[in-house]
């Protein structure tokens, strides 16, 4: 990755709404140079979608969500990825990882209510051949996502002008 | 029994009495009484301290490091100074002899002057500069001789313009880049030929380099890393801005043995020791701060080239900053002085800026915008200077000759003393 891709990625990284033309500028680049640079890394899916980070908490919106550890048997050929793809094609699935130690994915699952996934986890997910066991761990929480703290107290508490 | 009231203007210091306010102090007021203000005033990072610094801060005080220091700072932390010294521009300093710790760059300012001085003794101050080297000159019973440089020199001095302020009483001269209020970088050719002029006259040189890692054009060249000159330099540095720490007040000065001797008896009987938390925070950003502070720097030449870009596009002459967090842009071209333009601009469009006079006389017609901002302040401050500017009738990428304007007669403005 040459340093100019690398840069654009971390400017969109950290804000997606960035035209090519104030990363341009912010670069000091040609506004045509960074157009071709991102619509070359759309169409190789390295940027696969500009997402809206939204803390629904702040609208008194419930949501719940839950992490999953599922122990899964491999298959010959796929390995884990047969099993793998029967799940994280379900909507309610978030976010999926496959992970080291003691159980084999970790599944993020996002619903209206824990009676939801409870039904989806019961019903869908456990039920799949070769789903060996799960565990539901419900969410109690955020804190942090994709490095963005949710209630941050630190605000700009700087003087207004000094010297 | 009667009771009288003490005069206290007969009592304080003439020297001090005759200290002007800092030119900022009206401004500031004016600032904080307007509402929904996006400033772009503030000499300080927008960063707050990388957490892995506060964190060890926190550490420390879990840990009872709550005593004084030696009155010379910290030893590992002047060890952990040496080696980044040497690292950086490989110039070597004793850990043990050639650096003291201080309250900030403003107290080894202050104790450099104080130790160097003797009434009378001229210092050669660059200008527009920071606000405090006069004052301090004069506190110590100095002179200062400031040396005028504009926007056609691109806010340098040169090793002429050093020649020709020199007279008999000259002793010192200072240099502060990257240049706050200006933005303004030296070159290392220009800087030998100074160095040359300094070493002929016997001139001790103070360098200010507290913006050293702010440079984005060319690289810093540390004044004493060139050939002869360690000996006559007090390089004075600090972790305010490269590491977002102006709040915990921890500088240094490096320089001669003898010097640093002398000057810390002033610092052990007026200070003691800098604050130990700041010191363990120091010590902590120089161990495992350098990719935070690298990518601050690349956050604020990102912003660098917005800013110039922006007064290109307003339609204000402004020359490329090469280093600190600061644009300089001629906003005489609208007619109005430094102050009316910063007054003006903070009643009707809400942005604060600060009037170049500020800075010394030679700043009028001129503002100093600062970039430590966040990308959507800075990009909607300049909608509105922007806007500002076309109701003066300045145009879009229509440079005009500057306007002859009329400089302002207030008192306790001019950095004059």
């Amino acid at each position: 990755m040459d340093d100019l891709t690398k840069q654009i990625l971390e400017l969109l990284e950290d804000n997606a709404r960035l035209t090519a033309k104030e990363i341009s500028v912010m670069l000091d680049v040609d506004a045509a140079e960074v157009q071709s640079v991102i619509r070359s890394l759309e169409d190789k899916k390295v940027i696969l979608k500009y997402l809206t980070l939204v803390n629904y908490e702040r609208l008194g919106e419930e949501k719940v969500s839950a992490l999953i550890e599922v122990r899964i048997t491999p298959q010959r050929d796929v390995g884990f990825d047969g099993v793998a793809e029967r799940i994280y094609r379900f909507p309610e699935v978030r976010s999926m990882r496959l992970m080291s130690g003691t159980y084999d994915l970790a599944v993020f699952v996002e619903g209206r209510s824990m009676k939801q996934i409870s039904h989806f986890v019961s019903t869908k997910l456990s039920t799949i051949e070769g789903v060996i066991s799960t565990t539901t761990h419900f969410v109690l929480k955020a804190y942090k996502q994709d490095g963005v703290i949710l209630e941050d107290g630190e605000e700009d508490r700087r003087l207004m002008i000094s010297p | 029994m009667t009771i009288t009231r003490t005069d206290w203007s007969e009592k304080i210091n003439p020297t001090v009495q005759n200290i002007p306010p800092s030119g900022i102090r009206r401004f500031f007021d004016l600032v904080t009484e307007t509402k929904g203000v996006i400033s772009l005033g503030v000499g300080e990072p927008d960063f707050v301290t990388p957490w892995h610094v506060r964190e060890a801060c926190i550490y420390s005080l879990e840990k009872g490091y709550t005593m004084y220091t030696s009155n010379s700072g910290l030893l590992e932390l002047r060890e952990a100074l040496a080696v980044d010294l040497d690292n950086t521009y490989h110039v070597k300093y004793n850990p043990r002899t050639e650096l003291l710790i201080t309250v900030g760059v403003s107290e080894a300012l202050d104790l450099c002057m104080r130790t160097l001085l003797q009434s009378g003794d001229e210092v050669l101050i660059p200008e527009p500069s920071y606000v405090s080297y006069a004052p301090c000159t004069v506190l110590a019973g100095g002179v200062p001789v400031f040396m005028s440089t504009g926007m056609d020199d691109s806010f340098r001095i040169t090793a002429d313009l050093v020649q020709s302020s020199i007279t008999p009483r000259t002793k010192v001269l200072l240099l502060c880049y990257p240049n706050n209020p200006t933005g303004a970088v030296m070159d290392r050719d220009e800087l030998e030929k100074i160095a040359e002029v300094a070493v002929e006259h016997d001139l001790i040189v103070i360098s200010d380099e507290i913006y050293d890692r702010l440079t984005y054009i060319g690289k810093h060249t540390c004044m004493a890393a060139l050939p002869g000159m360690k000996d006559r330099t007090l390089l004075l540095n600090g972790f305010s801005k490269a590491y977002a720490m102006t709040g915990w007040r921890v500088g240094y000065v490096a320089g001669n043995p003898d010097f640093i001797a002398a000057m810390t008896k002033i610092h052990q009987y007026s200070m003691l020791c800098a604050p130990i938390t700041g010191q363990m925070a120091a010590l902590e950003a120089l161990k495992n701060g350098q990719p935070g502070m690298r990518r601050m720097v690349e956050h604020y030449n990102r912003r660098r080239n917005m800013v110039v870009q922006a007064f290109r596009d307003m339609g204000l002459p402004c020359f490329e900053p090469g280093g600190a967090f600061y644009a300089f842009p001629q906003t005489s071209v609208t007619g109005l002085c430094s102050e009316d333009f910063a007054e003006e601009l903070l009643k009707e469009e809400q942005v604060a800026v600060v009037p170049g006079n500020v800075f010394g006389t030679s700043g009028e017609g001129f503002v100093r915008v600062s970039y430590a901002a966040s990308l959507d302040d800075l990009s909607e401050a300049f909608r509105r200077m922007g806007r500002f500017v076309r109701r003066r009738g300045v145009r879009s990428r229509l440079i005009s000759a500057p306007i002859k304007i009329q400089r302002p007669e207030r008192a306790g403005i001019s950095q004059s003393l």
